[in-house]
């Protein structure tokens, strides 16, 4: 079963994970590599594999591009009377924390695709009670979200179309015609880092960020396009804006985009963006 | 039962341990920035560790109190006072009705923290009461408190309601009632003037010159005015890479100190983004960040580097003797004191 998991991967994919830590509350699993679409796709399912499998102490999980950050209490790693879990009786130290979780990581990725690097763990007694649904649902959500594009909803359209050499009804129907992949969310409470933007579209950021971006506004940075949720200062070349929500603290989902999400736009007139309400999507 | 913001000093906020569960999807952790004052103040008036108290930021507010209350005030001596006389930080002080808490003169630290026996009332919002300021929510409508804000005040445990019952006749008598004994330094984290802030090598640090490298460990570092609960900037030398990185961005946490292309260090805080793209040098303990989260601009740290393993020792430690520290605390509640 092992060699059919090496023959459909290739060469090393999974063979360049690595496990460092971000402090002494948190380890970093590394897939190495640039902006891929295999490596967001295992990220992904290694995240709902950890989520199923509610491991004693993981507090949360933060994916990225090539990388999930699990936060961690090294507390809930050790005896709670004595805080000694990791040291036996006589002082010798048996795993940090941090060893520890990284043990039980690696037998999951293990388990993932088989070839994680042998560990100096021994993962016998790490792994003992973790159980995992390897069955692990991917199918990508759809997400459209309608865009006002240009004048005062997005006011460096022209300077797009310029920079580009395209007319602004053509920067709009690029940016239209793509489907965006979510490989990430942050820097704002839901913003979508997005990947799959036309190249003929990229424009360098602006040479002055503005200070204060109005929120729902929709921008194209280097060959990265975004949605900005809040009023935060931004670089990135406006061409529209988005009467959706992209935080709603209310929800207990808050941020509208997920990670593996599949992300559509569409234009609206402005007459649509001032009826727009929520609940109609 | 509430209290009312009668001044509200520089920045006064509701925290509590932060919102934790919700940085994939982008939303901060906020919550205090000294944990460890926050969790002592909340011990002290009964309260669970990680109820709402408020962040109280060099200059103080003045409040006052709609009902008899059980207070404690910890971490940075920001010169509290109720009706013109000092109240005493690191234990229980119950408040007579109608008094006002003032503050004065930052004496020390940065942040004071202020705990009512019942918590700050507020509503929860995705799992936690900080303020996130950015977001405009949590918190007391989601900012920082104002002059008519009124704050409502939680149940209180019944340690605290007994521990009040049985002082209620004496309180009648004067503005507010201080207990004698108090949690003391040795019990405190390692408050003191240019301290030595240990840290843990970062991801990036083998990727900077071995003089930056140096560096770190033997510059004092001050802490410059751009500084808040966002992150501390620092200056004193600009640490160096060996050859230009270009880094994907990715998670980052309380204490990470990332180098920015200019060189000076960034220490990352309670309000720091979820993610980050610079290359990190290093990280600070655990430990060590309620004592970073006392010091103020201008002010002046050291670094010294610690292996991860002692980090995570002298964390586990920490916890072990805060847990202890409550058990004190309660049985003090009920005895009145060292005996």
């Amino acid at each position: 079963m092992h060699s059919t998991i090496m023959d459909t991967q290739e060469e090393g994919s999974v063979d360049r994970i690595t496990i460092v830590p971000l402090g002494d509350r948190a380890l970093i699993i590394d897939w190495g590599g640039g902006i891929e679409r295999d490596t967001h796709e295992q990220i992904r399912t290694f995240c709902v594999k950890l989520e199923h499998a509610a491991i004693a102490g993981i507090i949360e999980l933060i994916p990225s591009y090539t990388t999930i950050t699990v936060v961690y209490d090294p507390m809930e790693l050790c005896d709670p009377a004595t805080g000694a879990h990791c040291y036996r009786r006589d002082g010798q130290i048996l795993y940090s924390p941090f060893e520890l979780l990284k043990g039980i990581m690696e037998g999951m990725l293990g388990s993932l695709a088989s070839t994680v690097k042998s560990t100096t763990v021994d993962l016998a007694n790490a792994t003992t009670s973790i159980t995992v649904t390897d069955a692990v649902n991917n199918a990508a959500n759809i997400v459209d979200i309608p865009v006002c594009y240009g004048e005062a909803f997005g006011p460096d359209l022209l300077e797009v179309a310029e920079h580009t050499g395209l007319s602004p009804q053509e920067v709009i129907e690029l940016h239209c015609g793509q489907s965006y992949l979510v490989y990430m969310v942050g820097f704002a409470p839901g913003f979508p880092y997005l990947g799959g933007m036309d190249e003929r579209i990229a424009v360098p950021r602006r040479s002055s960020p503005r200070t204060a971006i109005t929120p729902g506004s929709v921008g194209i940075g280097g060959s990265q396009t975004g949605i900005y949720p809040l009023a935060t200062p931004g670089g990135w070349q406006l061409i529209g804006r988005t009467p959706c929500q992209l935080f709603r603290p209310d929800h207990q989902e808050p941020s509208l985009l997920k990670m593996g999400d599949i992300v559509r736009f569409y234009p609206i007139e402005p007459e649509q963006f001032a009826e727009w309400k929520e609940d109609e999507q | 039962m509430s209290l009312t913001i009668v001044k509200p000093g520089l920045l006064t906020t509701v925290q509590d341990l932060g919102r934790y569960g919700y940085q994939q999807q982008g939303v901060i952790v906020s919550g205090a920035m000294d944990t460890f004052a926050l969790r002592a103040a909340n011990i002290l008036v009964g309260n669970a560790t990680d109820a709402a108290a408020l962040e109280i930021t060099l200059r103080g507010p003045a409040i006052r109190f709609g009902v008899d209350a059980l207070i404690a005030i910890c971490g940075g001596v920001l010169s509290p006072t109720i009706n013109g006389e000092a109240v005493a930080l690191w234990r229980p002080v119950l408040v007579r009705t109608g008094e006002v808490l003032e503050f004065g003169e930052c004496r020390s630290g940065a942040r004071a923290y202020l705990a009512v026996a019942g918590g700050i009332d507020v509503p929860m919002v995705l799992q936690s009461r900080s303020t996130y300021l950015r977001a405009g929510i949590g918190g007391h409508e989601g900012r920082a408190l104002r002059a008519g804000d009124v704050l409502s005040i939680g149940a209180a445990s019944n340690l605290a309601v007994c521990y009040m019952k049985e002082r209620q006749a004496a309180l009648q008598a004067v503005p507010f009632l201080a207990a004698t004994w108090f949690i003391g330094y040795t019990a405190q984290p390692a408050y003191r003037y240019e301290p030595v802030i240990r840290y843990v090598r970062g991801r990036e640090f083998a990727k900077f010159t071995t003089e930056s490298r140096e560096e770190l460990v033997h510059r004092r570092f001050r802490i410059s005015p751009q500084s808040d609960r966002m992150g501390y900037r620092l200056e004193g030398g600009a640490l160096r890479l060996e050859a230009p990185v270009e880094l994907l961005s990715e998670a980052v946490s309380f204490g990470t100190i990332q180098v920015p292309p200019d060189g000076n260090p960034i220490v990352l805080m309670a309000d720091r983004q979820t993610v980050g793209g610079y290359p990190k040098i290093a990280q600070v303990a655990s430990v060590d960040l309620p004592v970073l989260a006392q010091m103020k601009p201008g002010e002046r740290i050291r670094f010294t580097e610690i292996s991860l393993e002692e980090a995570q020792q002298l964390y586990i430690s920490a916890q072990l003797s805060l847990l202890q520290l409550a058990t004190s605390v309660q049985l003090y509640m009920k005895t009145g004191g060292p005996r």
